[in-house]
């Protein structure tokens, strides 16, 4: 028996109907974990890097992560991998919400989904039962709509689904894949489940998920709990509001938002607009979203409940989630939530990323206005900035006209464009769009995660931090009461708070070089260990000072399986699942020249002292200096089968 | 005489449904303690439509009449802020599970019933465990004496006789079981 984890792998080839269960192998959780590991061993093994993402060769998993459906809390993150038509490498998304753990309750880790069916179908898994059912009914209905007709078809408000819009169907770029409350945006995962004609999942269990030592596992939570508890009543201090607390972070429950309005930029990530948080835009905010708020929602033995059910006059209800309240007005340079949040309700329906599709449309216009699309490209083109982002959006998620071009993203839409577009991409690494933030001094840390976190995204590699030196007042308090902090690191990394903006200890050259990578690792680890126990990142990695931390998950992991893990086991798992996702990324391309932020995301750059950064984090990490992890440090890690296959490839030298 | 009373109360508008409370409920009641865990196997579930920004926790209880209160109790607020009308709620216990959501209250596998027992255990708990789970406090649960009659324990027919009048009400028990008397007699049974 399997202890935690189920063990047993659901494997769906939609070109044939043909579906088996198939045992994982044990000794794969010791060495992967579960979610984003085995997924990643997975794409390893069957997604060669000649396979195109848009092939039926090409696999999509939907893992419920290690620890899902035991009491830990907020252990309910699905895992989606594929290959992202995007960046054409490893393209790893999440989402909340309930599905992972019906999942695991109906007996199983993961589905890998392969092939492609003929026509439009959802796969209905009610434990043991799987059937691939006709979903050419479904075909154009919305994201929330398809869930709400499957539970009615099945005649089970119990079911939890996944499912794409029409974005994902016409295989936008950038299309989510969506659930209740939780969107798996990034990378454009749901164009993949689009081709392979695959509208939703829907799933239901029953069955119990065993605890090997369950006593002290839930001695662990209730300890969980209380720091939850005291997390929610006490703010960090010197910390903009939105960042003082934890969860996903609190969009919903907090309205200051001076920090993301005037420190992120507007419009096509172009201007930072100081003074823009005034008294009366701030109330006009509040009053928006209390209005809009019907009900805050939770996720799977959560009960922090981020998110909320939004219902606005004339728009169908959604639940939004994170701080795409902001991305889209601030895209649109609109001063109003209002608009922010019933375009994020139509563009949640349509099933597409709240952070790289107001980007693309930001850059139409900035193209419109510089006179390299015009009306003959974009016919009927409003004016009014609101109406241009509802017309853009419409054309996109449907690929008419224009919007069939911006569907692949900013940096495949300049290419394609051409006539100088190619300029204005200026905000994509690894052909994805990045945050929306344009500074002035080199953050060195910064530097390092944008620079080489693979899921391209910066809120799911950065974490435990405050981001800028605290106020001196709050120092000594701060580090007084840290249990977070790794063990043999506790004095340096209390040192750097303590120190950090003071006389000369301030960017771009401190923190030195080797203490950036000690702060990049740490913060990085941490997600990596929520990805593959499926932990919400709100509750451990994200925030600062979060309730699960490197003391308590390898508790619960040796509880939960009964495999003993110790903290260095466990951060060497996680090492060891890192390097397996770059490995699968070096197989297919990346090398160090697109190991780089935004040019213009600071003012003042460094480039030699940037490619020393580099260069020194490689080698803290065991990589040559193409950023590729050596043969030492792949046997090392117990990945001997990608240094044979790198050598093998003429990737790395004998 | 005098008993102590527990109950629990629940605040719908701080309800996320999250299941938190299914969880650790099942956990609680597997044997070993804490060595399963599945919301099917709880003794509260919760009624779930999120697009419509609805949650209802429902326990299941002992013989309960078939009357579901939320049907009566809970309706839309006016404060935009809330979704249900405070006044009518903080009077009214949880309720305990009613005709519709019987069926939700069977072990799978043996259909055996799953009651509530409130977390009954040596030593007693504190509180219920879904209470302690639910730290926004949307369960929450009240202990208090109240006077009772000492009741006669009731015998199986009596049981049996008192759910019919639950059912049909007195008259029509009392006249059918007059018809059946009168008919018995006629027929010089008695």
């Amino acid at each position: 028996m399997r202890y935690g984890e189920r063990g047993v792998s659901l494997e769906v080839d939609l070109s044939t109907g043909n579906i088996e269960k198939v045992e994982t192998p044990p000794e794969w959780t010791e060495l992967f974990l579960g979610g984003l590991g085995i997924n990643a061993k997975l794409m390893w093994d069957r997604v060669g890097p000649e396979v195109e993402p848009f092939s039926p060769d090409n696999i999509l998993i939907f893992s419920a992560g290690l620890l899902v459906g035991t009491p830990a809390f907020g252990a309910n993150r699905t895992i989606i991998t594929s290959i992202s038509p995007q960046t054409l490498y490893l393209g790893f998304s999440m989402l909340g919400g309930h599905w992972a753990a019906q999942l695991k309750l109906a007996g199983y880790d993961q589905i890998v989904v392969k092939g492609r069916a003929p026509h439009l179908v959802y796969l209905w898994i009610n434990d043991d039962k799987v059937e691939i059912r006709d979903a050419r009914h479904l075909k154009g209905k919305s994201t929330y709509e398809t869930m709400e007709l499957i539970r009615e078809e099945l005649r089970d408000p119990r079911v939890e689904i996944l499912a794409i819009g029409l974005a994902g169907e016409n295989r936008v770029y950038f299309s989510s894949i969506e659930t209740y409350r939780g969107s798996a945006s990034r990378l454009g995962l749901g164009a993949i489940m689009g081709d392979k004609n695959l509208k939703a999942i829907a799933v239901k269990g029953s069955k119990p998920v065993n605890l090997y030592k369950p006593g002290p596992f839930v001695e662990v939570c209730e300890r969980v709990r209380d720091y939850i508890i005291y997390r929610l009543n006490n703010p960090i201090k010197g910390v903009p509001p939105i960042l003082a607390y934890i969860g996903s972070p609190q969009e919903m429950k907090l309205y200051d938002e001076q920090w993301h309005l005037e420190n992120f930029a507007w419009g096509h990530a172009r201007v930072r607009r100081k003074g823009v948080w005034t008294k009366e835009v701030e109330e006009r905010f509040a009053q928006v979203q209390r209005n809009a708020i019907k009900k805050y929602v939770g996720c799977y033995n959560c009960p922090v409940g981020c998110a909320a059910t939004l219902a606005l006059p004339g728009m169908p209800n959604y639940i939004l989630k994170c701080y795409s309240k902001l991305t889209y007005l601030m895209a649109a340079m609109v001063d109003d939530l209002e608009f922010g949040l019933r375009i994020a309700a139509r563009a949640q329906h349509y099933g597409v990323d709240g952070f790289t599709t107001p980007q693309v449309m930001a850059f139409a216009v900035e193209l419109y206005e510089n006179g390299i699309l015009t009306d003959q490209d974009m016919p009927g083109f409003p004016s009014d900035p609101q109406e241009r982002f509802f017309w853009l959006l419409d054309r996109i998620v449907r690929r008419e006209g224009i919007g069939d071009v911006l569907a692949k993203g900013v940096y495949w839409a300049a290419r394609e464009i051409g006539r100088g577009a190619e300029k204005f991409d200026h905000n994509t690494t690894r052909k994805h769009e990045q945050m929306t933030i344009k500074l002035g001094m080199l953050n060195p840390i910064y530097f390092l995660m944008y620079a080489t976190g693979e899921k391209g995204n910066i809120t799911q590699i950065e974490g435990q931090l405050p981001q800028a030196p605290l106020p001196r007042e709050y120092r000594e308090e701060f580090v007084r009461d840290w249990p977070q902090l790794p063990t043999g690191k506790e004095e340096r990394f209390k040192q750097f708070i303590l120190e950090w903006g003071d006389g000369d200890k301030v960017f771009p050259f401190y923190p030195p070089p080797d203490l950036c990578c000690e702060l990049v690792e740490w913060q990085e680890i941490m997600h990596y260990i929520d990805d593959c126990t499926g932990i919400c990142a709100g509750l451990s990695s994200f925030p600062i000072k979060p309730p699960y931390h490197i003391h308590n998950l390898p508790l619960l992991i040796s509880y939960a399986t009964g495999i003993e893990m110790s903290e260095e086991d466990l951060w060497t798992a996680a090492t060891r699942v890192r390097n397996l996702v770059r490995a699968n990324n070096i197989r297919r391309g990346l090398r160090r020249e697109e190991e780089k932020p935004p040019e213009d995301h600071w003012k003042k750059r460094f480039p030699e002292y940037e490619q020393e950064l580099l260069t020194t984090y490689y080698r803290y990490r065991g990589w040559n200096e193409e950023g590729i992890p050596t043969k030492e440090t792949l046997q090392k890690l117990k990945l001997d089968f990608v240094a044979e296959d790198f050598i093998k490839r003429g990737i790395l030298k004998e | 005489m005098k008993k102590k009373v527990k109950v629990l109360k629940i605040d719908l508008d701080k309800c996320v449904g999250c299941k938190a409370c299914e969880v650790i409920c099942s956990a609680f009641h597997a044997a070993p303690k804490y060595s399963l865990t599945s919301p099917e196997f709880s003794r509260i579930r919760v009624f779930r439509d999120e697009l419509r920004g609805t949650f209802i926790p429902v326990k299941g209880s002992f013989y309960t009449k078939a009357e579901c209160p939320s049907r009566v109790v809970y309706f839309q607020n006016e404060n935009p802020l809330s979704d249900w009308k405070r006044e009518t709620y903080v009077v009214c216990s949880m309720c305990g599970a009613a005709c519709p959501s019987r069926d939700l209250f069977k072990e799978p596998g043996t259909g055996l019933p799953l009651k509530c027992d409130m977390c009954e255990s040596d030593p007693p708990l504190e509180e219920p465990m879904c209470v302690k789970w639910c730290f926004v406090n949307a369960i929450t649960h009240e202990e208090f004496e109240e006077e009772v009659r000492e009741e006669v324990e009731l015998e199986e027919l009596d049981m049996a006789l008192e759910s019919l009048v639950d059912r049909y009400g007195w008259e029509k028990v009392s006249n059918a079981f007059g018809r059946m008397l009168f008919s018995k007699m006629g027929e010089g049974g008695l």
